[in-house]
């Protein structure tokens, strides 16, 4: 089972180490990570495995959302599913 | 596989253009729950819901989680509660509407619907005490819906039952005159209704239906909108090739909540529903996908053919991406649930005659319209037997959900508040239609019902 995190917002020193650390604290492995900046908008999308996980799915979801509101940005958590199926026959 | 604009444009859709999913709805059955005593039948309803449907809206909540995606409403329909109420003559029937409010407050859904009849063909014991309690119940209750099938293209329309139904709605109106008549807001009449919507008011859970299943309802008007938008000058076989991708994106995300609530509750997943269901919400309009295809407003000449288009490429993108389509499947035109609607009624631009016309060719019906609360009950009657007309003739479900407001006239509005939103009085026809409506008995079922 693999996860979506989109990160949207102004750029800032360590948006990616902050991300990732929470999906290191939570057991969430890091596959593939494509970000870019764009004058000073920053906008990620990592891809992580959330098999191994040993808390909560939705309490991955809640510590994204909470870091977002933090920093200022937009994060997104959501099951890869969705963009599976919506944009596959 | 995942690419980046697949993943963006999913997040817009939810983020920007109110991309939800309507509606989870549990379809309960009641039928072993009939006990000749009402109270024993009250009790053993109440344990069934609950037993059923006591972990609906804990799932709702964590599917909104994994997916990202909004579920607005976790509500249940019932089998209609007439069959339950024939073995309990004599009985307060409203005691079965408390029960199920008792049960709506446990689970914590937002409706219960199938406070309803049956008598497309006539009425049976249980059913004319029921229809008669509804004003009743809807006074007394918060998230209980009704619902009554007055005809069908099968049997033809119940004249009784269309006249019985005009008195009901305006009485429903004048027993919460002082909540804005919102009884009248839970009550909904029907011709060809159907036994999988998961959609209220009219949602009930009907006799052929399994024991206990799973419905989606998906919303979406803002998607399809916005995707229009990025086409002015596409023509109008381009737009319905647009509108059928939108949708069938839109319909596999409520596949996917439908097949995912099914596994977690372990119940058998029934139908998504294709509808695109508006919000009073800016940017969640069905009028304003129609002004997008090149009409000034809503309701001016036009807008029955595109709604006709617009109605057919919702299904054809649709019904590829979900294994069982159901329920009404179609774009609703609920007056005082959408914005557009509403300020094109506000205008005097959108009226009761275009919008009968619009329900030939689209789901559902003369839905949420105000009416002047002076208007007599036969005139109600009047226009459901028109709208019952349209769906027997046509083969297709039509229903009415008027609501008289009570001491207002043309010019002053009614306030629902949130889905229900708000509705300006529509005025209709001053020339009676009494002398029909007192007539009773039946119209006669059309030549093409006769199949076999």
């Amino acid at each position: 089972m693999r996860a979506v995190v989109t990160v949207i917002g102004k750029d800032n020193v360590g948006i990616l180490h902050k991300v990732s650390g929470i999906c290191a604290e939570m057991g969430a492995n890091v596959i593939e990570v494509t970000q870019s900046v764009l004058q000073d908008m920053f906008a990620m999308i990592m891809l992580v495995d959330i098999t191994g996980m040993d808390k909560d799915f939705a309490e991955l979801v809640d510590r994204m959302s909470a870091l977002g509101s933090e920093l200022g940005l937009s994060i997104h958590t959501m099951h890869e599913d969705i963009f599976n199926s919506m944009h596959s026959v | 596989m995942l690419n980046v604009y697949n993943i963006l444009e999913t997040i817009r859709m939810i983020q920007d253009e109110c991309l939800d999913i309507r509606t989870i709805t549990m379809g309960i059955s009641l039928l072993d729950c009939i006990d000749t005593d009402i109270d024993r039948a009250c009790e053993k309803v109440y344990e069934k819901i609950v037993s059923r449907a006591g972990r609906l809206v804990a799932v709702g909540q964590q599917i909104e989680k994994e997916y990202g995606i909004p579920i607005v409403n976790k509500r249940i329909s019932v089998t209609p509660i007439a069959m339950l109420a024939a073995a309990c003559p004599g009985g307060d029937v409203v005691k079965f509407a408390k029960a199920l409010q008792r049960a709506a407050d446990t689970c914590g859904v937002n409706f219960i619907g199938g406070y309803s009849a049956l008598v497309h063909k006539g009425f049976s014991a249980g059913d004319e005490a029921l229809i008669r309690s509804i004003p009743e119940a809807l006074a007394v209750t918060d998230n209980i819906c009704s619902s009554v099938n007055i005809g069908s293209t099968k049997s033809g329309i119940n004249m009784d039952a269309v006249a019985l139904m005009g008195q009901i709605v305006k009485e429903t109106a004048q027993r919460t005159a002082d909540r804005d008549c919102i009884g009248a807001a839970k009550l909904v009449v029907f011709c060809n209704a159907v036994e999988d919507n998961p959609f209220m008011a009219g949602a009930f859970h009907g006799v052929g239906e399994p024991d206990c299943e799973i419905h989606v309802g998906v919303s979406g008007p803002g998607v399809v909108r916005s995707a229009l938008s990025k086409y002015p000058d596409a023509s109008i076989n381009e737009l319905a090739d647009i509108i059928k991708k939108t949708a069938f994106k839109i319909t596999r995300m409520g596949q996917l909540v439908g097949a995912r609530a099914s596994e977690l509750l372990g119940v058998p997943f029934g139908i998504v529903d294709l509808s695109l269901a508006p919000t009073p919400a800016i940017g969640d309009s069905v009028a304003h996908i129609l002004e997008e295809m090149g009409l000034e407003m809503c309701g001016t000449h036009g807008t029955t053919a595109c709604l006709a288009m617009l109605n057919d490429a919702v299904k054809k993108g649709g019904v590829m991406a979900s294994s069982t389509v159901g329920g009404l499947s179609g774009a609703f035109i609920p007056v005082s649930e959408d914005a557009g609607m509403i300020d094109a009624a506000t205008a005097g631009v959108l009226t009761i005659e275009k919008l009968e016309a619009m329900t030939a060719v689209c789901s559902v019906g003369l839905d949420m319209i105000v009416v002047p609360g002076e208007i007599s009950p036969e005139t109600i009657s009047a226009i459901i037997a028109d709208e019952a007309a349209i769906g027997m003739v046509n083969t297709k479900t039509t229903a009415v959900r008027l609501i008289p407001a009570i001491g207002k006239k043309e010019g002053e509005t009614l306030e629902f508040g949130g889905l229900l939103g708000s509705g300006p009085v529509m005025p209709v026809k001053e020339s009676s239609a009494a002398k029909f409506i007192s007539r009773g008995g039946r119209i006669p079922a059309p030549m093409h019902s006769l199949k076999n």
